[in-house]
């Protein structure tokens, strides 16, 4: 196993979009393997998706266990995630392993249901709020070639007690 | 050898205050760090880390046509430029109500007994000149606690004067 090196902004590979995995070999497994050493070395993070090491695969790794008093499913290894249900919206604070010593607040759905597949390639089914629902979307969106930086909300104008519904 | 100055600019609004400046600031050899820059009551403010090579004269000799041009008035302090030093929030707070004198003071005092490091501060004056709203957003730090924070505001809001807490937690990923 190895520790990735992340690629930061401006990096033209974070803006593509990522293919599906198709075949979940060896090769595969440990690249997942060496994403999650590349997790666990983070200052703080919670998640990671494979395009943050230059990798354009729809892989993402969510562990929110580690974070005190929010609801979470431990750790989530979604391949090809795709959420199915949002509902409510939220503003939250957010920073990215790849926009270092940056952060800002970000307008995301407060629940999701979403299916992924595991490591192995075996579909799984997770319903995610609050904090850990934030993680997802951030990193889901990394899959499709997004930052956290294209939804960013004004300071000023951050009304944060509003809720907003669809 | 590069310097930092803290470049203060007011004066009144119109368009075009930002490009003239930041301008004439580039074309001089200058650069800029953060800044911040908003109308407050029918004014433009600036307060922007300014890098440049020379001294705080010959800045203000580079800036002074500019500002003279568009009837601005101008500051400069040197200034350390501690960049990619971010302090991270972990409360936010609002306060909403009726304009009343002090209303600032009195909380910001109690929540810096408390413990609060202010990193931002935005306040505004809403509603009607007959019946004005206050409205304040503050993000800081929290060095001794949320809830110590929680009591101080209970104790001084009141009086249709709200005030709400809400711990900031950065989701990094
Ligand atoms: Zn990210």
């Amino acid at each position: 196993m190895a520790e990735l090196s992340i690629i930061t902004y401006p990096d033209e590979r974070l803006k593509g979009e990522s293919q599906r995995v198709e075949i979940f070999d060896a090769e595969v497994g440990a690249f997942i393997a060496d994403l999650e050493e590349t997790l666990r070395a983070g200052p703080g993070a919670v998640g990671i998706a494979a395009p943050q090491v230059g990798r354009a695969q729809r892989i993402v790794i969510v562990d929110c266990s580690a974070k005190r008093n929010t609801p979470n499913n431990g750790r989530m290894m979604l391949v090809n995630p795709e959420i199915t249900e949002w509902d409510g919206y939220a503003v939250g604070r957010e920073g990215c392993l790849s926009v270092p010593d940056y952060t800002g607040n970000v307008i995301r759905a407060e629940r999701i249901s979403l299916e992924a597949q595991d490591e192995h390639g075996v579909p799984q089914h997770y319903h995610c709020e609050g904090f850990e629902a934030r993680a997802v979307q951030h990193e889901i969106d990394h899959l499709d070639g997004l930052l956290f930086l294209d939804r960013l909300v004004s300071r000023r104008n951050d009304l944060f007690r509003r809720k907003v519904y669809k | 050898m590069k310097h930092w100055y803290m470049l203060t600019v007011v004066g009144k609004d119109r368009p075009g205050i930002v490009a003239h400046v930041t301008s004439a600031l580039f074309e001089g050899g200058g650069n800029l760090g953060e800044a911040s820059m908003l109308r407050l009551g029918g004014n433009f403010t600036i307060m922007l880390m300014a890098q440049y090579d020379g001294s705080l004269k010959a800045l203000e000799r580079l800036l002074e046509p500019v500002i003279d041009s568009m009837d601005l008035h101008m500051h400069l302090d040197k200034i350390e430029g501690h960049l990619h030093e971010h302090v991270q929030p972990d409360v936010r707070i609002s306060v909403f109500g009726a304009d009343q004198p002090g209303i600032v003071a009195k909380i910001t005092a109690a929540l810096a007994e408390a413990g609060l490091n202010i990193l931002n501060l935005e306040s505004d004056v809403a509603g009607t000149q007959d019946a004005p709203l206050y409205i304040m957003h503050i993000e800081g730090e929290a060095r001794e606690g949320i809830e110590a924070l929680r009591s101080a505001l209970a104790i001084c809001a009141h009086d249709g004067v709200e005030a709400k807490l809400t711990p900031v937690e950065t989701m990094v990923g």
